[in-house]
């Protein structure tokens, strides 16, 4: 194989941007503009989000569909069909997006592709019904641009998510792609790439917020005859989905910052610890580190310069403390993934040894742009400590579920009611979950604050890795605090005693006060078993595991009391503290309750009101979810 | 005391394949099972006894890997695996409710499988389809937006479609 030099890129990258420029420049179509091959499109494109999300709604079906349709009518010569990852309006998909009017159609399914392909491509008149609405104007919206859920972001991390086909090495270079590396082994000491990396303040995006820059500069300075640089893509917070979307939409990101980040340590090797249960992002990243070492990207002498850098996929298999970083490292030995004491830092004793250097795959994907771009542009955007944009994975109890990136210091407001469209059926907003079980839950006093690693930690909970789940007033904050303990016990490794017996006392607490039998020392006890796991646990697992308790017990302490003092759940999701019972005036008893009650514990004639027997009653909430008259009372 | 082994011989040859092809590495432990699971559906004990021996380290040591990681499993899955997305989102949106009411009309409990074979009951944390919240997964399939009033004509349809 041939060493690709800098010219052949530049080669590549201008052959591969008359595709790319369709798509770059329709983002400035206006929707008035008229569609189709009817009115004078010479060539088009269809965009299909091919995330993990919507490949659960068939989008490879739409695909499929697609390509027959354009066959069946003559026209797949001039329309192409490009699978793309994921675009982030993830309530709405699955997407297709029409290049270059910029048409963007919701929900999706496989059968509409005929009538996108017949009424849209061929006779210029847009498929109204798959438009998105706008839920304040009731109007259709017929572009991405002119949606709240878009106008405020910035894609950085996931600049080329929707737009570039993941599985074509080609279109990443045609959006600059691998220029970053270029620069800095044709152009830069390692020195000057970790110079850049500090300057722009980029922090790290798995949750603690460490200085990338400042990890890099220990990596360099340790002296090791081999070095090994670690992609951490063991997302492993349940809710979250960034690191698998950039991994899915834009995987040579992070083989090229890897790269770089192997140049600026003095390291050859890479590895990618990701979670098996994640088989679209390992594939995607597979094609893509295949495609890069044909093109001579990774392996021997990069670009002509003497470099060598080469990449290999770990599997993870699911345990969350690996996304520790001492874990992680264990884990890949192939043992089991404890975490251990630091110092000695990774940086200087890591896998097998030798220094390893872990960056998260955000993190990563922030890089190449960093270096094409420069410091100065990317600390521009942001907060005075917290540089850059953050990725979210925003779901819940929400209008807009999806994958969002806002400029840090933007207000969790502006993320609810702007990007996010407000609190799902117009219910009460309650409390919002940042940071995963290591993270708290945040209220309405707090939504105003600009988001950043400090105003987080401030208030009580922490950025993370980006999950951000809203709740609303059903739901109950014990149950919310028992539901992270659960998971905190279950994934607890169970080196230190702490985390171990601590986290499972603390759980054994909340199912008490939520089964109706807590007491108000109990109360006490939460909050210091809470502190004390805090101070004494080992890892960052344990040493944040009680967070969802102390927040909730913060910020609704009213709620724990009820429950205690009261019997009550106001939520009304602690089923050992309800009652079930049929409203006599608004039941005309159609039986469906009866049926669906698996305890047999609804009685009545047919057309005259049932009644339920409080004991065979099992409070599953069936005759709930069967009732059309809404004629179940619960209390 | 050595169990008798009760693996089909082209079994134990494939597992020592594996091992092979991994070159016999300890630290090559998580791939050979990963392998080893894909090929057999889960890690019975004498199993993890041959990867032991190939890897010459002590069968605890397999087994406290095998028991640590949660993707890993000793007992062999239905024909139908069932996985309960208990993400945060999911969550939230009523997951917990699908879970009692697959418990319920299957009648067993988490990582159990019933007695016919057909169906095995799972949680994982996070699909990564949180848009379809509250999700179940049945093999590849994925159902999403669910009640616990369609748990049952799902489960019969895919007992149906044996």
């Amino acid at each position: 194989m041939k060493t690709l030099h800098i010219e052949d890129l530049n080669k590549i990258r201008e052959k591969a941007q008359a595709a790319l420029v369709l798509r770059e420049q329709s983002d400035s179509a206006s929707s008035e503009q008229s569609c189709g091959l009817a009115c004078g499109a010479k060539h088009m494109q269809l965009l299909c989000c091919g995330g993990t999300g919507c490949k659960a709604s068939s989008s490879h079906k739409i695909v499929e569909n697609l390509q027959k349709a354009l066959e069946a009518n003559g026209v797949a010569d001039k329309v192409e069909v490009v699978t793309t990852g994921c675009f982030g309006f993830c309530e709405k998909g699955p997407i297709v997006k029409v290049i270059p009017d910029n048409t963007f159609y919701t929900q999706v399914k496989p059968e509409d592709a005929e009538e996108i392909v017949k009424s849209h491509i061929i006779d210029g008149k847009r498929v109204e019904r798959l438009l998105y609405v706008d839920p304040k104007t009731k109007q259709h919206v017929s572009d991405s641009k002119h949606m709240d859920f878009y106008r405020k972001q910035v894609r950085i991390a996931l600049r080329n998510c929707g737009l570039i086909d993941p599985e074509n090495i080609d279109e990443y270079i045609a959006r600059d792609g691998y220029q970053g590396l270029a620069k800095c082994l044709l152009e830069l000491k390692p020195e000057d790439v970790i110079d850049i990396v500090s300057q722009s303040g980029l922090r790290g995006r798995g949750g603690a917020g460490f200085p990338a820059g400042s990890k890099w500069k220990h990596a360099l300075a340790a002296k090791a005859e081999k070095k090994y640089v670690v992609c951490n893509a063991d997302e492993g917070d349940p809710g979250a989905f960034m690191d698998r979307s950039i991994m899915e939409g834009d995987p040579n990101s992070v083989v090229e910052a890897m790269a770089i980040c192997g140049y600026a340590t003095g390291s050859n090797y890479g590895l990618i610890y990701i979670r098996a249960e994640y088989p679209l992002a390992v594939s995607r990243l597979r094609v893509a580190i295949a495609q890069a070492r044909k093109y001579g990207l990774l392996g021997k002498n990069i670009l002509g310069s003497g470099f060598n850098f080469d990449i290999e996929i770990r599997y993870g298999a699911g345990a969350f403390v690996c996304g520790e970083a001492t874990a992680l490292v264990h884990s890949m030995e192939g043992k089991r993934g404890e975490p251990r004491m630091k110092p000695p830092h990774l940086t200087d004793l890591g896998y097998m040894g030798y220094p390893t250097n872990v960056n998260n795959v955000e993190t990563l994907a922030n890089v190449p742009i960093i270096m094409t771009k420069g410091a100065e542009w990317f600390a521009s955007i942001g907060t005075e400590k917290s540089k850059g944009t953050k990725v979210f994975a925003l779901a819940g109890k929400i209008n807009n579920v999806g994958l969002i990136e806002v400029p840090m210091g933007t207000t969790l407001r502006e993320i609810i009611y702007e990007i996010g469209g407000g609190v799902k059926d117009g219910k009460k907003f309650k409390a919002v979950q940042t940071g995963g079980p290591s993270g708290g839950c945040l209220t309405e006093k707090h939504l105003d604050i600009p988001i950043d690693y400090e105003s987080l930690k401030e208030a009580g909970s922490m950025m993370g890795s980006g999950g951000m789940i809203v709740m609303d007033e059903d739901d109950c904050m014990v149950s919310v605090a028992k539901f992270y303990l659960d998971f905190t016990v279950n994934e607890s490794c169970g080196k230190c005693t702490p985390c171990r017996i601590g986290n499972k006392r603390l759980y054994e607490i909340l199912t008490r006060i939520t089964e109706g039998k807590g007491t108000p020392e109990d109360l006490e006890t939460l909050k210091r078993l809470s502190e004390v796991i805090k101070e004494t646990s080992l890892c960052g697992l344990g040493q944040s595991s009680p967070n969802p308790v102390l927040s909730t017990l913060a910020n609704f302490y009213e709620e724990y009391v009820e429950h205690v003092k009261q019997h009550k759940c106001r939520a009304k999701q602690c089923k050992a503290l309800l009652t079930y019972a049929v409203m006599p005036d608004k039941c005309k008893g159609c039986g469906a309750c009866k049926r669906g009650c698996p305890a047999n514990a609804i009685m009545g004639d047919v057309r005259k009101p049932h009644v339920i027997d409080p004991y065979k009653c099992i409070r599953c909430g069936m005759c709930k979810s069967h009732c059309k008259f809404n004629a179940i009372h619960v209390s | 005391m050595a169990k008798e082994i009760k693996l089909a011989c082209n079994v134990i040859e494939q597992v020592e394949a594996i091992c092979d092809k991994y070159g016999n590495q300890p630290g090559e432990l998580i791939n050979v099972l990963h392998e080893a699971q894909s090929l057999h559906g889960y890690l019975p004990e004498e199993m993890q006894r041959i990867i032991a021996r190939k890897l010459h380290i002590p069968v605890s040591k397999v087994y406290g890997v095998v028991t640590f990681y949660s993707f890993f499993t000793m007992t062999p899955k239905g024909k139908h695996p069932i996985s309960v997305c208990l993400g945060t989102a999911c969550y939230v949106r009523g997951s917990e409710g699908l879970l009692e009411e697959i418990k319920r009309v299957l009648n067993i409990e988490v990582g159990e499988t019933t007695p016919d074979g057909k169906f095995s009951l799972d949680c994982l944390r996070c699909v990564g389809a949180c848009g379809l919240a509250p999700v179940v997964t049945i093999g590849d399939k994925v159902y999403g937006r669910l009640q616990p009033k369609d748990i049952k004509k799902i489960l019969d349809e895919v007992a149906a479609n044996d």
